[in-house]
């Protein structure tokens, strides 16, 4: 009922383009998060959503109607806002409550509707607060009863945890998590934080620079993505880029030269010759400590971060690059002292000069 | 923190006091010479009334000899409907030209801006020929357009303002809810900014209230002067009758003081915290 598309969705403030050709398509029931660095326009495709931005151009489907010239309280959604957006002059019984008395709902199904949302969110014995006499994690629980009671077809989330600290964020992702499962409507989330992302989304979009960079299940955006952009923001911490060359091209196989080590990784056939550059891609946690074997990178240890279930070294490779290994346990490297890692070839991530995975039946899936 | 107490707080508070001193000092001067026979209030200004000094002889002729409550109505309708126009017109305009792009906006806020500069009376002449053209003249209708005229750019500059600190966030939240345009300005920007509005509200008030000129070429007839205007009556060019002009300034000092108290209360008032954050 309440999927969501879009196709060759654009904006431009004045000369700015901010979106350029945004083609996407989600499901009914799916939770999508929009992820990217600020400024890439995953906000603004948001409210694009949400009516509160017009487009340039495209077009833009809720359910099977087009909504481009609908205003927001026509298109069955509700939205979270970062800053919660509470009416500071209103409790919270009224905060929820608001939005119905103008959609002509009758008085005893308003209260019905705030009720139960307040039921689930726990926020019953808060009905007669302030906004200002909560804390943040009660006015976002507000936000998203005030979301609740419209009953949308879509939900959509602004960056709804950046306001909160550590702790909070963790327990308001499970909630959220929670009631998109209860609920079962369409969830469209933006956020900067790829933890966020890869926890909460059944699908994320991953948007730099005002395009789609790629679309995909959080694990799939782990294992194979699409380029060098992808694969740097999916990951904490980020994947260790180090540019190397093609040495050797036997059919898919090519031997890939880094760092003063060779792995031989299966690639796209054409996609790459003998002595193109490539950047390779290595997750920290998919390195191990030690080893003599074939593949791997030996290098001074520049700092060391013991977080007790794992460790974080920081090496500078004799080639100049930086690298970061993610050591399970505790280690007992210290700085200035050398460091070797060894490189499972299957871990590897290849990508071309253009910044384009070549890795043999990764990079080519269509977008979702 | 509290018990030391540094030297630049002490400054601070001595330029207060002595600013309150000057500032209430003549309205103290005016109630205690209210109530004291004319002999006294020349021999002693400065003097408490007394069982010899005391009097109402003031009121008492302000009451007989002139249509004291009637200046007092004109003052109070022109002060209150100017006040209420100003407030709901600056509003909307202030609203009006900080939430919605169109051609002209800058424009139309420069013109306003300049409305602050330029003092209303420098126009008096045209204002005049304007008002007998239209037929206004003696009429309160034509002091409430003026005072309009001469509020609003302020009252426009001071809203705007405000409402500008309001979080966007608040008006696309309210729009997602589906509220119109109308109810947005009503139920949320109207109750976000009541301390702005009661710190427009004090500064119109004040100087309309206590205008003379205005009355003086617009509304002298009989029958529509203000308070200000009224009071001049007992101002003669060889004789004035001072326990009347103290006894009437001090009637027309009250609504003032009520007005200011009623909105006082909200002018410390930061309404918008836990809006947002």
């Amino acid at each position: 009922m309440a999927d969501v598309s879009l196709h060759g969705v654009a904006k431009s403030f004045g000369a700015t383009e901010i979106l350029r050709d945004i083609n996407l398509s989600v499901e009914d029931g799916e939770f999508v998060v929009f992820v990217g660095p600020s400024g890439c326009g995953k906000s603004t495709l948001l409210r694009i959503i949400a009516g509160l931005e017009t487009v340039s151009g495209g077009e833009i489907r809720i359910g099977s109607r087009r909504v481009n010239e609908l205003p927001p309280a026509d298109r069955k959604i509700a939205m979270v806002f970062q800053s919660y957006a509470l009416y500071p002059h209103m409790n919270v019984y009224k905060n929820m409550a608001f939005g119905l008395k103008f959609a002509k709902t009758n008085k005893a199904e308003v209260d019905r509707r705030v009720r139960q949302a307040a039921e689930i969110l726990k926020l019953t014995p808060l009905l007669d607060r302030k906004p200002r006499e909560l804390s943040g994690g009660q006015r976002q629980r507000v936000a998203i009863g005030r979301a609740i009671v419209r009953n949308p077809s879509v939900f959509l989330f602004d960056e709804p945890l950046s306001n909160l600290d550590a702790a909070l964020r963790v327990n308001t992702r499970l909630e959220i998590a929670k009631l998109h499962r209860d609920l079962g409507a369409t969830m469209i989330y933006v956020t900067h934080d790829q933890v966020e992302a890869m926890t909460l989304a059944s699908k994320i979009v991953v948007m730099n620079h005002g395009r789609i960079e790629q679309v995909g299940a959080p694990l799939e955006l782990y294992r194979h993505p699409r380029n060098l952009f992808v694969a740097g923001f999916i990951g904490s911490p980020r994947m260790n880029f180090i540019k190397g060359q093609v040495l050797r091209l036997e059919g898919s196989n090519a031997t890939i030269g880094f760092a003063g080590t060779e792995a031989i990784v299966n690639v796209r056939s054409g996609s790459l010759a003998a002595g193109d550059p490539v950047t390779v891609g290595i997750r920290p946690e998919h390195m191990e400590e030690g080893g003599a074997e074939a593949t791997s990178l030996r290098g001074t240890i520049d700092a060391v971060e013991q977080l007790g279930e794992s460790s974080y070294v920081y090496m500078r490779l004799a080639s100049g690059d930086d690298v970061i290994v993610r050591a399970p346990g505790e280690t007992d490297a210290t700085p200035g002292g050398s460091y070797t890692a060894h490189v499972p070839p299957r871990a590897l991530h290849v990508f071309d000069a253009a910044g384009v995975s070549v890795l043999a039946g990764r990079g080519e899936e269509s977008d979702g | 923190m509290g018990t030391t107490v540094r030297p630049g707080r002490i400054a601070v508070h001595i330029a207060l006091v002595l600013y309150t001193i000057l500032a209430l000092g003549p309205i103290l001067l005016i109630l205690i010479n209210a109530f004291k026979t004319r002999r006294a209030i020349f021999a002693d200004p400065l003097g408490l009334p007394n069982g010899q000094t005391w009097t109402t002889i003031g009121f008492d002729r302000v009451f007989a000899n002139s249509d004291f409550g009637l200046y007092f109505f004109n003052s109070l309708t022109v002060t209150v409907v100017s006040l209420v126009l100003i407030v709901l017109i600056g509003a909307m305009a202030a609203w009006a030209l900080t939430e919605y792009k169109f051609p002209g906006n800058t424009l139309i806020g420069l013109y306003l801006a300049i409305g602050i500069m330029v003092p209303i009376r420098l126009g008096s002449v045209s204002i005049l020929r304007m008002m007998v053209e239209l037929n206004l003249v003696n009429t309160l209708t034509a002091l409430i357009l003026v005072y309009v005229a001469q509020g609003l750019p302020l009252a426009i500059l001071i809203l705007g303002e405000f409402i500008q600190q309001i979080p966007k966030d608040l008006r696309d939240a309210a729009r997602c809810d589906g509220v119109s345009e109308y109810r947005i300005f009503a139920s949320i920007i109207l109750p976000l900014i009541s301390p702005a509005i009661a710190t427009v509200a004090v500064f119109t008030m004040v100087p309309v209230w206590n205008d003379l000129w205005f009355p003086l070429i617009l509304a002298p007839g009989d029958g529509k002067q203000t308070i200000t205007l009224g009071v001049q009556q007992f101002i003669g060019q060889y004789v004035t009758d001072w326990n009347a002009v103290l006894a009437s300034l001090t009637l027309a000092i009250a609504p003032v003081l009520v007005l200011y108290l009623l909105f006082s209360r909200y002018l410390v008032r930061g309404l918008t915290a836990g809006a947002v954050k």
